[in-house]
């Protein structure tokens, strides 16, 4: 019997956990010669506002320990351009395509909303409310219960598209941000966004990125980011969409047994663009070693019996 | 062509000095595909530290005695941490290397003549271009500079095929002293009016521009192969972009990975 991946995000049927991560993966065809892309769970697109933006000045990532520091500055085409130039083309290739919606105010948000449901072939919308790399909009409704509750709120009422706030990690209790998420009507949360971090170039004494602050992802960060979809997990029924460094399916599993219903791959699309196929193969080795049938029995079957003090 | 990622055997890592070496990896796909001025990106297998592979020009397409390609080279720097690491692979160890990737340079023909201007590391695409060149029996010259007469690689290499070389160090030591962008002017003015060039270029960014600048002051087409530091080499991330300014348009910031690194000089703009 063939391995069952598939998990349920609401209405919404994925063939596998796996999602290529906003941001990560350009606009989905930057990786058409890379991987079939209707292999994919889903992808999400780049951040998308109303109007193109440029972002910031180079250089935009350097990298630390086990990671990077980006701060790109959501450079992006613009929803109508992203409607009208990427989707034929992702819905030809069997993508389930979610789209990154961005914005400076809560209009805006609901209007690139409006104008993502009037389109064909999207699978979810997931509301940037978390990055933290630009100054206006955006992070101010994440960092804040109301503004979260607001937005989610205003976009529920706007769209009948599946909605999915992102969350940030740079608060103090991210789970109390997917409860105000779910209380709005969100039918999943993804987290974690990244984390704001710096780094200095000691020998100029000047930052070694252009807008200073970044967000820092890859395999760094990752033990934060499961104890935070674990923390999630824990207070709110909607399903938590898991990411933060994972690069192999063992990752992808440790974030499924904290609790998540998928997950999100972002950097290791950088360090090997191929490993898609490798995580899935991954994925149905661990199933046949463990005889699990259902891979969405793995959901938040994490056993927290400490462990043995020694080596069995 | 999908670009391709393989684990290469490090097949020689010859030691120019103490900062450059060239790296030869055991990678026959990749080589049989490179285009002159295309790229790989390159790291240590198996590693997070670097995390991040980094890019280079494919400085050689590596072949045995009957000529079947075995792989590429790169002309690698010690610069950072991920340079001296590659400064320090031994023969045996593995590199995860992919590529190629990137728009390559466009070879000119007779009556046009080929410049190649080269900065130091900035040497790396143009063995490749020389070897296209020759093919297609175009006048080449290699307007080369570097710190000091020590740091002037493959001279013979050039020589070889029929490259006319003008040097410059810093020092003076071998060839002009001072700016490689001297030289290339001297050549500029001295072109008669029925008279082309292509002039190619790669290097520090100073010189860069410069050249780009030299090039349009004297009516002559260039292309640039700039370096950004870059995190995937696909077009996924946009760290890599640099102002471009087609005709009247607004500059836009476009990926030196896919729409690069090899750029008209003439519509880059310059901070």
């Amino acid at each position: 019997m063939a391995a069952d991946l598939s998990v349920a995000i609401g209405s919404l049927t994925l063939p596998n956990p796996l999602i290529a991560a906003s941001g990560c993966f350009g606009y989905g065809l930057e990786y058409d010669q890379v991987v079939d892309l209707s292999l994919l769970g889903g992808i999400v697109s780049k951040g998308l506002f109303m109007n193109e933006r440029q972002g910031h000045p180079p250089p935009r990532i350097v990298e630390t320990p086990a990671g990077m520091i980006n701060a790109i500055g959501l450079q992006g085409i613009g929803v109508h351009r992203f409607v009208k130039e990427k989707l034929p083309l992702l819905r030809e290739r069997g993508a389930r395509t979610f789209v990154n919606v961005c914005g400076t105010t809560l209009d805006e948000y609901v209007e690139v909303c409006k104008v993502l449901s009037d389109a064909e072939g999207i699978a979810a919308i997931e509301l940037n409310i978390s990055c933290p790399n630009i100054k206006e909009g955006g992070i101010q409704f994440g960092c804040s219960l109301h503004g979260t509750f607001d937005v989610v709120s205003a976009v529920r009422k706007a769209t009948t598209l599946p909605v999915i706030p992102k969350l940030t990690p740079n608060v103090t209790d991210v789970a109390s941000f997917a409860k105000a998420a779910e209380d709005a009507g969100a039918d999943a949360v993804s987290l974690v966004n990244t984390f704001l971090a710096m780094a200095i170039d000691v020998e100029t004494r000047r930052p070694k990125i252009s807008n200073v602050l970044g967000g820092l992802s890859g395999p760094a960060i990752r033990p934060i980011a499961v104890r935070m979809v674990w923390e999630c997990y824990q207070l709110v029924k909607i399903p938590v969409i898991g990411m933060g460094g994972i690069t192999d399916a063992r990752d992808v599993l440790e974030f499924m047994l904290a609790g998540a219903t998928a997950v999100q791959i972002g950097t290791q699309n950088f360090v090997d663009p191929f490993m898609w196929t490798k995580v899935l193969a991954g994925l149905e080795d661990y199933m046949t070693r463990h005889q699990v049938a259902r891979l969405s029995d793995l959901i938040g079957a994490f056993d927290p019996t400490p462990p043995k003090a020694t080596h069995a | 062509m999908p670009p391709i990622d393989i684990d290469a055997t490090v097949i020689a890592n010859a030691r120019l000095s103490s900062e450059y070496s060239v790296l030869s990896l055991a990678a026959p796909e990749v080589g049989a595909r490179t285009l002159p001025g295309q790229f790989v990106m390159v790291k240590p297998a198996g590693v997070t530290d670097p995390l991040l592979r980094r890019p280079f020009s494919v400085f050689e397409v590596l072949r045995d005695a009957r000529g079947t390609i075995t792989g590429v080279s790169i002309l690698n720097k010690r610069a950072g941490r991920s340079t001296r690491r590659l400064y320090d692979l031994e023969v045996g160890d593995v590199v995860s290397c992919l590529g190629p990737l990137g728009q390559p340079f466009k070879p000119v023909s007779a009556p046009v003549k080929a410049w190649m201007v080269a900065g130091g590391v900035g040497l790396a695409p143009f063995a490749t271009l020389a070897e296209a060149l020759a093919q297609h029996k175009t006048a080449t010259t290699l307007f080369y500079g570097a710190r000091t007469a020590e740091e002037l690689f493959y001279l013979d290499f050039f020589e070889r095929l029929g490259v006319k070389l003008v040097l410059t160090t810093e020092n003076g030591a071998r060839g002009e002293k001072g700016r490689v962008t001297v030289p290339l002017e001297a050549a500029l003015k001295a072109l008669g009016s029925a008279d082309a060039a292509m002039v190619y270029a790669c290097g520090p960014e100073p010189m860069l521009e410069a050249v780009a600048k030299l090039a349009a002051a004297y009516h002559q087409p260039s292309q640039v192969s700039v370096e950004r530091v870059m995190g995937c080499g696909l077009g996924g991330c946009y760290s890599c972009v640099v102002p471009v300014k087609h005709g009247t348009e607004e500059a836009n910031l476009v990926r030196s990975c896919i729409s690069g690194p090899v750029f008209d000089g003439a519509e880059l703009v310059w901070d």
